[in-house]
C-alpha cells in the first residue's frame, strides 16, 4: 500500500480512544439516518404501492382534459381493436378499462359518497388481484349485476353480502343514474383511503347505470414497475393524438401523494442535516486536535522535504479513514436492523392505528433495504470528511517549520 | 570547492516592534566534506544560522548560496524539494515519525524523492548497519533509546545522499556513551561518504571532534578556527 496511506492509517491509531469515540459517533449517526430513511422510504413505497399498484396503475390513458375535470362526460369510446393496438405498442402489457364517477350509496338510513368504478372483472383481477381482496362473499362476474363494496363503505352503510344498496349519480351527458344492487362481495384494501371510497360494478353494468354504453373514463396500463413507465409513456404518446387523449404517469395521476412524500422527505432531510452537523462538529474537534497537537511534527516533515500538499493529503486520508470506518460500522449495524423490519414490519395497533388510518395511511411501517440509502450516507460522510480537511489544509499552508518546531 | 556561502547574512526578529538582531552580517564559506561546529553561548545565533542555511527561515539581509543556488530565490515546493534533495537535517529531539519503524524512518526522505525500492532497501540497510541498528530496524522510535533514535535520525538524513547535513545540537539529549558513539559514526560517515557536516553545539565533545570551529557571539562571527 502507498506509504502515505500507511502513515495515515497508523496515525489515526495513535490515540485509539479518541479514534474509536469519533468513529462511533459517525457510526451511530449513520445507523440512525439509514434506519430512519429506510423506514420512511419503506412506508411511502408501501403506500404508493397500495395506491398505484392496487388502483391507479403506473400510467393511464384518458380523454384529453379528464385529469383536469374528472367527469363522466370526459369519457371516451371503448374499442376492442384499439385496445389490442395499444397492448401491441406496450409489448403485450394489458390495458385495463374503467368507467368511474362519484355516486351516492344508500341503504335508506345511511348514505355515503363513493367512487363507483365499472371494471372488467378479469382484467382488473389480473392487474390488481382484486379477487384475492374479497374478504366476504364472491368476486364480480362480467355479466352479473352484483356490487362489490369496500370494507369501510360496508361498515359505514351497515351492509353485508346479499344486502341491497341504492346508487345515485349523474350519468353521461347529465342523464340521471340510479340503480339498486345486491352486494355480492366485500373487499378490503391496505390503503384506508381506498377502503372508505371504492364500490365496483362490472363494466357493462356500470356503462348501463351511467348511460354511457361502450365508453370508459380511463385505461390503466398494466406495467410491472416504475422502470417501465418512461417507455410506456413514450410508446402511447407516439401512438395517440394529444388533442384527443392524455397519457399520464403515476406521478401526474397522484400529485398530492407525490407532494406529500416530497414534503415528508424534506422534513427528514432537515433532521438528518442537523444530525450530521452535530456529528461534523464532533469530527471537527477531533481534526482540530489531530492538527494542533502535531504541528511540531508537521514542521519537521516540511523541513525534511515533504510538500505541504502531501502532508495535507495524509491528514485528509486520516479524516477519511476515521469517517469511513464509522460509516461502514454504521452501515453494518443498520443492515440487519433494516433487513429485519423489511421482513417483519412494525404494525401499529389500537389508538396509534386509528391515528394512522385517520390520515389515510396504512398502520404498517416496513423498512426497505435500498443500496441508494446506504450510498447516500457514504457520500455524505465522504463530503463531511472532505470539508473537515479544509482546516488542516489552511493550517499547513501557512505553517512555518521554524515556528512549528520552536513550540 | 565551496558548498555553502553566506554573504553579509542577517536576521532580525520583530523589526517593527522590539527588534532582536539574531544575526548581523555573517559571511562564511563552508567547503565540501568539512566537519564544522558552530559554537557560541545561547542566543548567539547558531540555530538561526542553521535555519537560514537550511532554507527553513528567510534572511532579513544578505544571502545564502548552497552549491551555487541562491536560497532566497526559492520558495514553496521548489524550496522544499531543494531541501529534500540537497540537505539532511538532524535535530536535537531526533524528530522521528513515531508511527514508522526505524527502517521506514530512515527510508522516508528517499521515498519522498521517489527513489526505486531496490535502491532504497540497499541504502537504508547499509546505513542502519553502519549506525549499528540492523537488529532494530523493525522497531518504532518509542522502542529505541535516545541514542538509537538519534542514530536513526542520522541515517534518515544521510539516506538520500544530501550535499550536506545540518545538525542542531545533535548530542544535547544523549548520555556521554551515546554521544561518543554518534560522533564516531558521523565522523566515519564524513570520511567514508565525504558528506559535509555542519553542527551547532554547546557540547565540548563535538567541538573537540570538529575540524573547524566557528564561534558566534551576539550574531556575529567572533572566531573561525581550522584544525
Amino acid at each position: 500500500m502507498n506509504r502515505s496511506l500507511v502513515l495515515a492509517w497508523r496515525n489515526i491509531w495513535r490515540n485509539k480512544r479518541r479514534t474509536l469515540i469519533s468513529a462511533a459517533s459517525v457510526a451511530f449517526a449513520v445507523l440512525f439516518s439509514v434506519s430512519v430513511s429506510s423506514l420512511q422510504k419503506g412506508g411511502w413505497d408501501r403506500m404508493l404501492d397500495n395506491v398505484v399498484r392496487f388502483y391507479f396503475g403506473y400510467a393511464q390513458v384518458h380523454a384529453a382534459g379528464y385529469s383536469e375535470e374528472q367527469t363522466i362526460d370526459r369519457s371516451m369510446a371503448m374499442d376492442a381493436d384499439r385496445m389490442r393496438e395499444w397492448e401491441g405498442a406496450l409489448g403485450g402489457r394489458q390495458v385495463v378499462p374503467r368507467l368511474e364517477s362519484f355516486a351516492l350509496a344508500s341503504t335508506g338510513p345511511a348514505t355515503v359518497g363513493v367512487l363507483l368504478s365499472g371494471i372488467d372483472p378479469e382484467r382488473e383481477d389480473a392487474f390488481t388481484g382484486l379477487a384475492a381482496r374479497v374478504v366476504k362473499g364472491a368476486y364480480l362476474q362480467p355479466d352479473e349485476q352484483g356490487l362489490l363494496v369496500s370494507a369501510g363503505i360496508a361498515t359505514d352503510l351497515g351492509v353485508g353480502v346479499g344486502d341491497t344498496v341504492i346508487l345515485l349519480s349523474q350519468g353521461y351527458q347529465s342523464a340521471t343514474a340510479d340503480g339498486k344492487y345486491a352486494v355480492t362481495g366485500i373487499v378490503s384494501f391496505g390503503s384506508p383511503d381506498l377502503n372508505k371510497l371504492m364500490v365496483f360494478l362490472p363494466l357493462a353494468e356500470a356503462q348501463y347505470f351511467f348511460g354511457a354504453e361502450g365508453r370508459a373514463t380511463s385505461f390503466v396500463l398494466d406495467l410491472e414497475g416504475q422502470d417501465e413507465v418512461p417507455g410506456a409513456l413514450a410508446a402511447m404518446r407516439g401512438l395517440l393524438d394529444p388533442e384527443v387523449h392524455e397519457v399520464l404517469g403515476w406521478e401526474e395521476l397522484i400529485p398530492d401523494l407525490v407532494q406529500a412524500r416530497a414534503f415528508d422527505e424534506a422534513g427528514s432531510v432537515i433532521v438528518l442535516i442537523i444530525l450530521y452537523l452535530i456529528i461534523a462538529f464532533g469530527l471537527f474537534g477531533t481534526v482540530l486536535m489531530m492538527t494542533k497537537e502535531r504541528e511540531y511534527e508537521f514542521g519537521v516533515l516540511i523541513a525534511i522535504g515533504m510538500r505541504r500538499g502531501q502532508l495535507t493529503g495524509i491528514l485528509w486520508a486520516e479524516v477519511l479513514f476515521l469517517s469511513l470506518m464509522g460509516a461502514l460500522a454504521g452501515m453494518a449495524m443498520a443492515l440487519p436492523v433494516v433487513a429485519w423490519f423489511q421482513v417483519n414490519p412494525i404494525v401499529f395497533t389500537g389508538e396509534m392505528a386509528d391515528v394512522y388510518e385517520k390520515f389515510g395511511v396504512e398502520p404498517v411501517m416496513p423498512t426497505v433495504v435500498d443500496a441508494r440509502i446506504f450510498l447516500v450516507q457514504g457520500a455524505t460522510i465522504f463530503l463531511l470528511a472532505a470539508a473537515m480537511a479544509v482546516y488542516p489544509w489552511l493550517r499547513i499552508r501557512s505553517l512555518s517549520p521554524v515556528t512549528a518546531m520552536r513550540h | 570547492m565551496s558548498m555553502i556561502v553566506t554573504t553579509d547574512l542577517s536576521r532580525t526578529y520583530n523589526p517593527d516592534t522590539i527588534p532582536v538582531h539574531a544575526l548581523r552580517g555573517v559571511t562564511l564559506t563552508i567547503g565540501s566534506g568539512e566537519f564544522t561546529a558552530i559554537v557560541g553561548p545561547s542566543g548567539s545565533g547558531k540555530t538561526t544560522l542553521l535555519n537560514l542555511i537550511g532554507g527553513l527561515d528567510t534572511p532579513s539581509g544578505g544571502r545564502v548560496l548552497v552549491g551555487g543556488t541562491d536560497m532566497s530565490r526559492l520558495s514553496g515546493n521548489a524550496l522544499i524539494d531543494f531541501r529534500k534533495n540537497h540537505i539532511g537535517f538532524v535535530f536535537q529531539s531526533y524528530n522521528l515519525i513515531p508511527v514508522l519503524t526505524a527502517y521506514e524512518n530512515a527510508e522516508f526522505v528517499m521515498l519522498l524523492q521517489g527513489r526505486p525500492e531496490k535502491e532504497r532497501r540497499e541504502r537504508v540497510r547499509a546505513l542502519l548497519a553502519a549506525v549499528g541498528l540492523e537488529a532494530h530496524m523493525d522497531r518504532r522510535p518509542s522502542q529505541l533509546s535516545g541514542g538509537q533514535q538519534q542514530r536513526v535520525a542520522v541515517a534518515r538524513a544521510l539516506a538520500p545522499r544530501p550535499d550536506f547535513i545540518l545538525a542542531d545540537e545533535p548530542t544535547a539529549n544523549l548520555d556521554s556513551h551515546s554521544a561518543e558513539n554518534l560522533l564516531d559514526m558521523m565522523a566515519r560517515l564524513n570520511g567514508e561518504e565525504g558528506t559535509t557536516f555542519l553542527f551547532s553545539t554547546h557540547d565540548q565533545r563535538v567541538i573537540d571532534r570538529a575540524r573547524r570551529v566557528i564561534t558566534l557571539v551576539d550574531g556575529e562571527v567572533a572566531e573561525d578556527v581550522r584544525r
